[in-house]
């Protein structure tokens, strides 16, 4: 397992994706942070955290989307299959992988913290709990790519499809506000990544967030399994 | 070692697989034969775990497939048709990758120098797999599946790409390898089966057609021989001489090669050589060319493939 997890996350580094997610990540979260912290004179990172959200959302499918097309395409899932690792295995390696690397970019915000602590005392608990929470969004929106990247083999695909995807999950606050009906529309707006991801940047520490975000990481990667496991059988 | 049993599997609307059963023994080579399409890769996939039947089942040195995937999967060594290779990867850091993919237990770095000797990459071991040329790329594959010298090898098609020199080495290494591993090759090569392997199985749409020792089903083959003639004189004359001499089963007439001499095919089930000489002394006839033709496994292959295709299309314009 830590074999096939090792080769993904190298593999971000032998090839420019790793380095344009990098770069795409940090170009956009240190734009937002000199406009709304230094720009404006503020410690507070909260807002940045808030419009980084459709950036995350942009990126994590570069990310995820050779993850299991590209294996498909090459034919390299046949050694992945025929070795003695199980399914699970194979698709939490995978998801770990992409997890790092997002970790890797939200690495920008410590050095952005570590900036503002020369010209005040930086709030550390706002700065870790809104890189919490941007890590379970990441976190869910990687198992949905993972689960796209399953389905096709082909990488553009599985990247547009997985935009596609995360951009109409964050539609449903849009939707939801033209619903008359009560309960439907707190229903609707009760699955939005944006509001859930929203009570974090807002300093909400909710453990209904967090087992929100978890439980959609893992039916996607369940889902992802069992994609693969019906391949066989097909 | 291997025992399949009642292996069937159909994809969308066709039966790839219809009740093939077999089993090996330790140190068997086995060669799988059969034009494209088959079921060799199918047999192949379902035996490595990467496919799984609608029914019948597959054991692994007493492990079932099935069962418990993981511990059988350690004891194969797997080329599929196309090697899989992670093209961004050097051959070195891919085969470190399978090595501990498979959980190996040696020392890594002597193991993966011994296999990559002998398969003879060790030149282009700090190469991008990207770069590598096809007959490269299939001894990088045969390398991933040595790696761990697991009791049981499968081999898609290893001597694809290759060239004839290499084809040589490959098939020497692979006899070799025979002596303490039990093997399973498919080649549509039929001279590489015969010069590699113990056993064949034939395979035609999905059922095993012939099954039996290389010596054995190579040895059927001579039980009716073949002969070449060429003789001088009239067609027709010549052509009832020939069915009038005992022992010649068939007469097939090639045409003209000469002016005024004909081709002649002849099958008889024992040694005609002397009787058609002696027949054709006493007429004006002139035998100006005989020739033995021997019959190869080719035949016998080719015989029960196109006899088996005639008997089926026989039964779809009875229908």
């Amino acid at each position: 397992m830590s074999a096939i997890f090792k080769r993904e996350l190298c593999s971000y580094f032998t090839s420019p994706v790793g380095y344009a997610v990098l770069s795409i990540f940090m170009f956009f979260s240190g734009i937002f942070f000199w406009v709304q912290c230094l720009y404006v004179g503020t410690s507070n990172m909260s807002t940045v955290f808030q419009s980084m959200f459709f950036i995350v959302l942009f990126v994590i499918p570069l990310i995820t989307m050779r993850l299991f097309a590209e294996d498909k395409k090459q034919k390299t899932e046949q050694a992945l299959l025929t070795a003695p690792v199980s399914i699970p295995g194979i698709v939490f390696s995978k998801y770990l992988s992409a997890l790092v690397m997002l970790v890797f970019c939200l690495c920008s915000y410590i050095i952005e913290g570590i900036a503002l602590s020369f010209m005040t005392t930086p709030d550390w608990s706002v700065i870790l709990g809104n890189v919490f929470g941007m890590a379970l969004l990441g976190s869910a929106f990687c198992a949905i790519g993972i689960f796209i990247s399953s389905l096709t083999e082909s990488v553009i695909v599985a990247a547009i499809a997985s935009f596609a995807a995360n951009a109409l999950i964050s539609l449903f606050d849009t939707v939801a506000s033209t619903i008359p009906v009560d309960f439907i529309k707190n229903f609707i707006s009760s699955l939005s990544f944006q509001t859930r991801y929203g009570h974090f940047a807002l300093g909400l520490f909710s453990l209904a967030d967090i087992v929100y975000f978890v439980t959609i990481t893992f039916i996607f990667l369940f889902l992802t399994d069992r994609v693969i496991e019906r391949k066989r059988w097909a | 070692m291997i025992k399949v049993k009642n292996l069937t599997k159909t994809y969308v609307r066709e039966k790839a697989l219809d009740n093939v059963s077999f089993s090996l023994g330790e140190g068997d080579i086995l060669g799988f034969l059969g034009p494209n399409g088959a079921g060799k890769s199918t047999t192949m996939n379902i035996i490595t775990g990467y496919l799984s039947a609608d029914s019948g089942t597959v054991e692994i040195d007493g492990i079932d497939i099935l069962e418990n995937p993981t511990e059988a999967k350690k004891k194969i060594g797997y080329l599929p048709e196309i090697p899989p290779l992670y093209n961004d990867m050097t051959v070195q850091g891919y085969l470190e990758f399978i090595f501990k993919l498979k959980k190996i237990r040696l020392p890594m770095r002597e193991h993966i120098s011994k296999i990559c000797d002998m398969v003879k990459i060790t030149d282009v071991k700090g190469r991008i797999i990207k770069h590598l040329s096809k007959g490269y790329r299939q001894r990088v594959g045969l390398a991933q599946a040595l790696l761990g010298e697991p009791p049981i090898l499968i081999l898609d098609e290893p001597t694809v790409g290759l060239d004839p020199q290499q084809i040589i080495e490959i098939r020497k290494l692979i006899r070799d390898l025979g002596k303490k591993h039990t093997i399973i090759l498919s080649s549509h090569l039929l001279s590489e089966v015969q010069a590699v392997c113990d056993k064949i199985i034939i395979i035609n749409n999905g059922k095993i057609v012939t099954e039996g020792l290389t010596d054995e089903l190579t040895a059927t083959g001579k039980s009716t021989t073949r002969m070449n003639l060429i003789i001088e004189g009239r067609m027709q004359q010549v052509y009832s001489l020939l069915q009038r001499i005992d022992g010649i089963t068939n007469v097939t007439e090639q045409g003209e090669c000469e002016k005024g001499c004909y081709e002649y095919v002849i099958e008889s089930n024992r040694d005609v050589r002397r009787l058609i000489f002696r027949a054709f002394a006493k007429t004006d006839y002139n035998i100006l060319s005989m020739k033995p033709v021997s019959v190869s496994l080719e035949d016998t292959y080719l015989d029960i493939i196109t006899g088996k295709a005639e008997e089926e299309n026989k039964n779809v314009s009875d229908i």
